[in-house]
């Protein structure tokens, strides 16, 4: 068999097989981890949600290499997988390029930014800062000491666009507050190292926190984990983390990873893709966490003032300063 | 006298380290109710049988060859450079410098320049670990992966606030101008009826590569400096006593360790992302103090130590798409290889050796006879 026969041979077996394949949609999760308790895991879940109600099954990949995600899509791509939804900023730019090879397959992403957004992408963004924003307006009202603290995984814009919200929300409830923040370190283990997220809000405590906020992913727990032994309170991050230590978390900023992970895989192969979504509090997208772990934290004036100000973000009555905008925040320095 | 010949501890040593390796994970494999031999196929078929696998295999062998070169230089000198990610993550600075600020008419030009800078940063990285080491005694173990951590904060730091497009949310540099893309092994091999190595990311760095293995082999084993290197790496004091200047040998040995483990950065800043990514070195430089180890500092073995990784790292990624085995069981597997080949060794090593000492007694050469 000449070289050229096996060739034809393979591009056939893959055209066929590409043909029966059923077009089960695909899931590739961010560096990081598929359980990271956090913004990966959400994203799971809702898949997970999608394939229990529909009995169907879903293809996914927890990458190990930045050479893996463009693989990753083309030989999703390849398989006939549809819609193929990816999380994580880092992957949009290959995603933008690659998209173009397949115009029959749908795209999506969580959390990324492209200038130019093909035909079959779709974007999904959320507004970080109004969530955070609210759950900062809660911090600094259930502080005595006049000090709280935000903790975030690494510092980069994302991360600041989370402390940004939290440092307005804070500062308009008392313009003097003080706002300690804390990156938990310059490597990609800052996702995950509880161990660090503990010291650091020893540290912050120290200083006179007694509110932390955490945006760290799996570090978080240990921001958690040591606010609730400390006596002090904190706030989750991205799914509800109230539960945790029930009764000494203030409340959980959401991002609804989930709900956008399953409303693309029910939409299927007929998702409207050529545009970005961004998601905020009037979509339910981002939002604070009320149920029976934190009922006896807040008090009746958190939740008119949090009511209120969602519903004059929403009205557009009041403007959280995205830090995406200039580059820079207005109420906090990093 | 050698206890076995030299063929036996080249290919038998690593061989059955291999077998062994393979063994157990295959056991592994089967503890969580998949099918090793599969699974073992599906590695072979999507690494090796396709020519976009080998395009995936040869970009990392690529990464693996500068770094595991990187780490046998300096281990000439009996240095143990274990900074090659932060001399690789410097490299990726240089290589961003040199394709973002200089406008290249042909990319064998940027390539050029990119080389150049990639080796001058990751040098520039390795040159202070190395004169701690000469005149301050700082062992260059604890000081070279102190700088790897210094070498994140100073990448991240340059790609949020210097590098990073103004509105991008990820912390990343530009897009590299056209000019100084490299062609992939699909532009140079590829024709319209033979669509070979589709898509992958291989690319001509590989070729870079070669020569560096080539470059180290005449370097050690052909010039005055190599052999300088290697005296003082087999005895410091007869070295020094024979005239070798000591603070010389070390501060070259890592600056040419430095330089080489910078080079892994052209393959994956220029040649594959074409943009500078915080990640982009993504412990290939570790996996270089494996490949090294395996590849008995020799610059073949290195190759194929290298091409062996590769083909884990790429038979790994298939294993990841078409499987439910987790990605940490994968791991499980590479590290498995690694600890085998790499920190094991002498667990195989003295059976066999043990076993060509009862074979020569048996029949005793003639050179025992006339001892």
């Amino acid at each position: 068999m000449t070289l050229m026969q096996k060739f034809l041979g393979a591009a056939a077996t893959l055209a066929l097989s590409a043909g029966a394949a059923f077009a089960e949609p695909a899931l590739i999760y961010d560096l990081g981890g598929k359980f990271d308790k956090s913004f990966n895991e959400a994203a799971f879940n809702g898949a997970q949600k999608w394939a229990d109600e529909t009995g169907s099954t879903f293809r996914e990949i927890e990458l190990q290499s930045e050479a893996q995600r463009e693989q990753a899509l083309r030989r999703f791509a390849e398989a006939g997988a549809n819609p193929v939804v990816t999380t994580g900023f880092a992957i949009a730019s290959i995603l933008g390029e690659v998209a173009k090879d397949y115009p029959d397959t749908k795209f999506v992403n969580i959390d990324g930014w492209l200038p130019e957004i093909p035909a079959n992408v779709k974007l999904i963004g959320f507004q970080e800062h109004q969530g955070s924003y609210l759950v900062g307006m809660m911090a600094a009202m259930a502080s005595k000491s006049g000090t709280v603290g935000f903790i975030g995984g690494m510092d980069i814009p994302l991360i600041r666009h989370f402390g940004c919200g939290y440092a307005q929300g804070a500062k308009a409830v008392n313009p003097d507050i003080k706002i300690i923040a804390n990156m938990t370190g310059t490597t990609p283990t800052a996702w995950n190292d509880p161990v660090k997220g503990s010291e650091l809000a020893k540290a912050q405590i120290s200083q006179g926190a007694d509110v932390i906020y955490a945006a760290a992913g799996g570090t978080g727990v240990g921001v958690l984990q040591t606010a609730a032994d400390e006596d002090i309170l904190s706030i989750g991050v991205d799914s509800n983390q109230n539960h945790l230590h029930s009764g000494k978390v203030l409340t959980s900023m959401l991002k609804r990873v989930d709900v956008a992970v399953y409303n693309s895989m029910k939409s299927g192969a007929s998702l409207e893709t050529g545009g970005s979504t961004v998601l905020g509090l009037a979509e339910d997208g981002v939002g604070v966490a009320m149920d029976e772990h934190n009922a006896a934290l807040v008090s009746d004036a958190m939740k008119a003032a949090v009511e209120d100000a969602r519903a004059k973000i929403i009205s557009g009555d009041l403007e959280v300063v995205a830090y995406y905008t200039n580059d820079s925040c207005p109420a906090l320095d990093f | 006298m050698d206890k076995m010949p030299k063929w036996a501890d080249a290919v038998l040593v690593p061989l059955f380290s291999l077998i062994l390796a393979a063994l157990l994970s295959a056991l592994v494999i089967l503890a969580i109710g998949e099918d090793p031999i599969a699974a073992f196929k599906l590695m072979v078929n999507g690494a090796l049988m396709r020519s976009a696998g080998w395009g995936y295999t040869l970009y990392y062998a690529t990464n693996f060859i500068f770094t595991g070169l990187a780490v046998s230089v300096a281990f000439h000198a009996r240095l143990f450079n274990i900074g090659g990610e932060g001399q690789a993550m410097l490299g990726g600075l240089g290589v961003a410098m040199a394709c973002l600020y200089i406008p290249w008419p042909h990319w064998a030009l940027a390539l050029l320049g990119s080389a150049t800078l990639a080796a001058l940063f990751g040098a520039a990285w390795a040159l202070i670990p190395a004169y701690l080491q000469a005149k301050r005694g700082s062992h260059v173990v604890i000081t070279t992966i102190m700088f790897n951590y210094i070498a994140f904060s100073l990448l991240g730091y340059m790609l949020v606030n210097v590098l990073r497009p103004p509105g991008a949310g990820d912390p990343a540099s530009e897009k590299f101008h056209a000019s100084t893309h490299l062609p992939t092994f699909q532009d140079m091999f590829a024709t319209p009826d033979n669509p070979l190595f589709r898509s992958a990311p291989a690319n001509v760095s590989f070729f870079l590569a070669l020569a560096a293995c080539v470059f180290v082999y005449i370097l050690i084993w052909r010039t005055r400096l190599g052999y300088e290197i290697r005296h003082f790496g087999h005895s410091q004091t007869a070295a020094l006593y024979a005239g070798t200047n000591g603070t010389r040998i070390t501060v070259i040995a890592m600056l040419i360790s430095g330089a080489l483990a910078g080079l892994m950065a052209v393959n994956t800043t220029q040649g594959e992302a074409e943009r500078l990514i915080l990640n982009s070195t993504e412990g290939a430089g570790f996996i270089g103090i494996a490949v090294a180890l395996m590849g008995r500092n020799h610059p073949f073995g290195v190759l194929l130590a290298a091409l062996l990784f590769g083909f884990l790292y790429q038979g790994g990624a298939e294993l990841a798409l078409w499987t439910t085995i987790p990605v940490q069981l994968i791991m499980v597997i590479q590290a498995l290889v690694i600890l085998f080949t790499g920190a094991l060794d002498n667990m195989v090593r003295m059976p066999l050796e043990k076993l060509f000492l009862a074979l020569r007694k048996d029949t005793p050469s003639k050179n025992g006879e006339t001892l």
